[in-house]
């Protein structure tokens, strides 16, 4: 099945910024419930856009968050003492968001993780900065993932970002990420592939299109993950009948309960 | 139609095989390379970067257009005087530290080339020193700092603190971009200017220097 990490509760958003310096829990758990009823795996939690009060927004948003859902929680922050706080409050296990090989990440997130029952997202972003082919994104993957599995991780419990980028600045972005992908989940059999879909479409419009085709074109890959909006119904189709094309919907049940619902309509 | 007039709408068209032809054609013509690259390549960069600003035009097609620029410059750089490209004014810009984000960063650097800027780009993971350094040696005029993440956003702060610290504030101007950066914050920060996209950086640039 595939894992959607919905990406509604991050402060960056103004109506989640607006809503975490109001303590507006109501709006939080009516996104997250809606996030839930769309088919969300985890909730990200970003806490970071109001500089200075990650610490206290990220644990009100915990709070809050899980009064409204049992589903487990990603935690996204950059910093391992907020993520070390935010650990120790929630009451599922965890996908944590994320570890990269720059080394000013890279290190203190090993000392972190290591020991901790969670799952990993991790970038395939090291000093030299973005990938810029397929083998980069490979080396990067391979990398991490025998790092994570030296302090015990397991393959499942690791997600790889291969670090999609826009069509609109280079055309070779969208067969890089595809390549990548199958490649990652062929030889690094085990593991998940995610990250943010949507960045494929920056820069171009009717973003929208773009994401949705991306997304079936990815999956006929093996990508089986991504950080995106439940709320979106066209691509939250698009991910459910893909899922069933796939084989991994039995008796297509998934899709005809989707369909049934409304949720699929062509 | 004139010829600097045709040149200016394939040049946003981004025809580079007909705007190379139309370039040489005017040339032999008599007219002058340095009146080609200000009233019909640079005039038409200015038009891209409008409908950038507007919507009406795509970052692809921006490329295209910024492309086939590259290639007219090409021909005209040999004829041109001293002192008669690079006009604009002498810009630095780089992704601020801890940050590897550098597709904006690159399409301002690029947008403000084609206007006549002299662009100096430090790359991604500039800290303060760097930037100082920079500062010291090329004397820019506008310093510009790009931004993707919102935990970078203090090391934007920072560089512009340096600026200040270091007296040379009264001749920089600085543009501040990206992401988690908004009007406010640019600010808050004491930046000059904020820009929403390429478009807006290179007009922001050029009515700060008038």
């Amino acid at each position: 099945m595939f894992t959607v990490i919905g990406e509604r509760i991050n402060t960056t958003l103004k109506k989640v910024k607006a809503a975490t310096a109001e303590r507006d829990a109501d709006y939080i758990k009516e996104d997250v419930q809606n996030q839930e009823a769309s088919g969300a795996t985890y909730i990200d939690v970003n806490a970071g856009a109001r500089i200075g009060h990650e610490e206290e927004d990220m644990k009100w948003l915990l709070s809050v968050i899980q009064e409204a859902t049992q589903l487990p929680l990603c935690l996204d922050s950059p910093d391992p003492a907020i993520l070390e706080m935010a650990y120790g409050l929630v009451n599922q296990t965890p996908l944590i968001n994320s570890i990269s090989l720059e080394k000013d990440r890279f290190d203190p997130m090993m000392k972190y993780l290591k020991g901790k029952e969670c799952r990993i997202i991790a970038l395939c972003m090291d000093d030299s900065g973005m990938p810029k082919s397929v083998d980069d994104i490979f080396s990067r993957a391979k990398s991490l993932v025998e790092e994570l599995e030296g302090i015990g991780f397991k393959r499942d419990d690791i997600f790889i970002d291969p670090l999609i980028q826009p069509m609109s600045v280079a055309a070779e972005n969208g067969t890089m990420a595809m390549d990548a992908v199958e490649k990652i989940m062929t030889e690094l059999e085990g593991v998940h592939t995610t990250g943010g879909l949507s960045n494929i479409s920056y820069g171009l419009p009717q973003r929208k299109m773009v994401n949705r085709i991306f997304l079936a074109m990815m999956m006929a890959r093996g990508y089986d993950s991504a950080i995106m909006d439940p709320l979106d119904k066209e691509i939250m189709a698009v991910l459910k009948t893909g899922d069933m094309i796939k084989g991994k919907d039995n008796f297509c049940m998934n899709y005809l309960k989707a369909v049934r619902a409304g949720d699929i309509i062509a | 139609m004139s010829d600097l007039k045709t040149i200016t709408e394939t040049l946003i068209s981004g025809d580079v095989e007909a705007l190379m032809s139309q370039v040489k054609e005017a040339l032999e013509k008599g007219t002058a390379a340095g009146e080609i690259l200000a009233n019909g390549l640079i005039a038409g960069m200015d038009i891209v970067g409008e409908r950038m600003e507007t919507g009406e035009m795509f970052i692809p097609e921006v490329l295209m257009s910024a492309h086939a620029m590259g290639e007219a410059v090409e021909i005209l750089k040999p004829l041109l005087a001293e002192g008669e490209t690079n006009t604009a004014g002498r810009v630095i810009i780089g992704t601020v530290k801890g940050d590897l984000h550098d597709i904006g960063k690159n399409l301002v650097s690029m947008m403000l080339e084609s206007a006549g800027f002299e662009v100096t780009d430090l790359g991604v993971d500039v800290d303060a020193d760097a930037f100082m350094k920079a500062i010291e040696e090329l004397n820019p005029h506008i310093v510009g700092l790009s931004a993707l993440l919102t935990t970078t956003i203090p090391a934007m702060r920072d560089t512009v603190d340096r600026i200040v610290q270091s007296g040379k504030k009264d001749s920089i101007k600085i543009m501040v971009g990206g992401a988690p950066v908004n009007q406010a914050f640019a600010d808050e920060i004491g930046a000059d200017a904020y820009a929403s996209d390429a478009g807006s950086a290179c007009k922001l640039a050029k009515a700060m220097l008038r």
